[in-house]
């Protein structure tokens, strides 16, 4: 099968065709979204992060804005820093170098304030634009593709009937040689064991088990009772009632193929296959995680209504309650029929042909609305 | 006629309303060779549980033929089944609070 994608230098393919203009920090963040106001085609990464951390947290948000200048849906990169932020601009910009596209940076304090550090952005952004609507889809197999599989605003409908209609696609994608990233750790507690059985070897499915109890025990070290931050309310009125039955609901998202490795927060998944990456369930965060690891389409279900989209990865709003579907039917894409719980293979081919032409250019409900403002990257130590 | 309800493995014992049942109304299911026949002891909401089978008080709830948490109650057959009478085991971290006073 097939999809109409943008051919990238190191042999990726895009299903968009962005110029990226990536804050290094919170502070540089209001002049990345003027230079997009100011310049068509062109998505900012914005973020509350890049200052005030520990070392560990420091390598975290560097790898993560590398690697989402890395993601094949961007074509070339802006980086937008103040100039005494913890992470080091220098090195981000070398390693998204090496993806081959054009990079480039301006420095608030080196230039002269927001006012001129906007007209240079600006120009840049518009050379490169200049250069980037030149690079045109081509028909490419669909072996190109990694999806990111997520699910938010759950209730009950997302683990019987949603959550499995996106699994069926991914175990479609990975039969095709494609790739498949997914996260959200929290939300294995209670069916991590299922998870890890499939585990490729005994080193990733330890890991699974590991990344699962690292953040149960940070739970229990606050000594509350995690229900009501995760699930939330909503999950709750929405019928789940402990975290382990939303986890056992969320899993069926990753479908049924061996999950090959387990990254950290920001890592690029390389190679073909399912991969975790470890992150929080925390929906802009965990899209953050899914875009960084390479994904350039990311099938999302929910069950009571998230509107969320992501600055330059379409996402896919995949609903199974026909109460959301028919209140929200501007934020969601594809319906997936509770009577039809017979059929969920079925409407699971129908979702992968549906995300074959999102892929190639059909734009989703979220990009139709502008829904795709929002970044978020996680960090697991204190703000110093 | 439309489904109402959906038992997801046969070890569970607990049932999924597929459409908002009304207490007092009689459900009719079949898993695999096992034929049930329930009252509906509470309204279901939409998406929400209800038992199989009498569930004693810190006995496992099962779905997905998996535990989802334990009763907190005794559950009568037909009982909404939810947060008032089922508590998690995992992410506990108030229990852990509680051993240390």
């Amino acid at each position: 099968m097939s999809f109409w994608g943008y051919p990238r230098p190191d042999g990726s393919a895009g299903t968009r065709n962005y110029v990226g203009i990536i804050a290094t920090v919170a502070c540089s963040c209001d002049v990345a979204q003027d230079i997009v106001n100011q310049v068509d085609r062109t998505v900012p990464f914005l973020h509350y992060q890049g200052c005030d951390h520990l070392q560990p947290d420091k390598e975290l948000v560097e790898r993560t804005l590398v690697n989402l200048g890395w993601n094949p849906n961007i074509a070339g990169v802006l980086l937008v820093s103040l100039g005494c932020e913890v992470v080091d601009v220098n090195s981000i910009l070398d390693r998204i170098v090496k993806s081959g596209k054009p990079v480039d940076k301006v420095v608030i304090q080196k230039i002269g304030g927001t006012s001129a550090t906007i007209a240079e952005g600006s120009r840049i952004a518009r050379q490169m634009i200049s250069d980037v609507v030149k690079i045109k889809r081509e028909e490419m197999d669909d072996s190109y593709l990694t999806f990111g599989s997520k699910c938010g605003g759950s209730d009950a409908t997302s683990g019987l009937a949603a959550n499995p209609v996106i699994g069926t696609a991914c175990d479609i994608l990975i039969q095709n040689n494609g790739s498949v990233v997914f996260s959200e750790t929290t939300e294995f507690i209670g069916a991590e064991h299922l998870l890890a059985k499939r585990g490729d070897s005994p080193e990733v499915r330890q890991r699974i088990l590991d990344v699962v109890d690292r953040y149960e025990k940070c739970v229990l070290s606050w000594g509350v009772d995690m229900r009501g931050g995760n699930p939330t309310t909503g999950n709750i009125e929405g019928g789940l009632t402990t975290i382990e039955e939303k986890s056992l609901g969320a899993i069926s998202k990753v479908g049924t193929m061996p999950i090959k490795r387990v990254y950290d927060y920001g890592e690029r998944a390389t190679g073909k296959g399912l991969f975790m990456i470890d992150g929080p369930g925390q929906d802009t965060k965990s899209m953050t995680a899914l875009a960084a690891a390479g994904a350039q389409v990311i099938l999302f279900s929910t069950g009571l209504g998230n509107p969320l989209g992501f600055p330059f990865v379409p996402v896919v709003k995949v609903t199974a309650n026909p109460a959301t579907y028919e209140r929200m039917q501007e934020n969601m894409d594809v319906y997936v029929d509770l009577a039809k719980l017979d059929s969920i293979e079925k409407q699971g081919q129908l979702l992968y042909q549906e995300v074959l032409e999102i892929a190639s250019g059909k734009s989703t409900k979220a990009e139709g609305l502008g829904l795709t403002n929002f970044g978020g990257i996680h960090t697991f130590g204190p703000t110093l | 006629m439309k489904r109402k309800s959906i038992i997801l493995n046969d070890k569970d014992n607990v049932a999924t309303a597929l459409t908002e049942l009304a207490a007092g109304e009689v459900i009719q299911m079949e898993m695999n060779d096992r034929s049930l026949s329930v009252t509906l002891l509470d309204t279901i909401p939409f998406g929400h549980k209800f038992s199989l089978t009498r569930i004693q008080s810190n006995s496992p709830v099962i779905k997905y033929g998996e535990k989802i948490g334990e009763a907190t109650a005794d559950i009568q057959l037909g009982q909404h089944v939810h947060v008032h009478n089922v508590g998690g085991t995992r992410g506990r971290g108030d229990l852990i609070a509680k051993e240390k006073k």
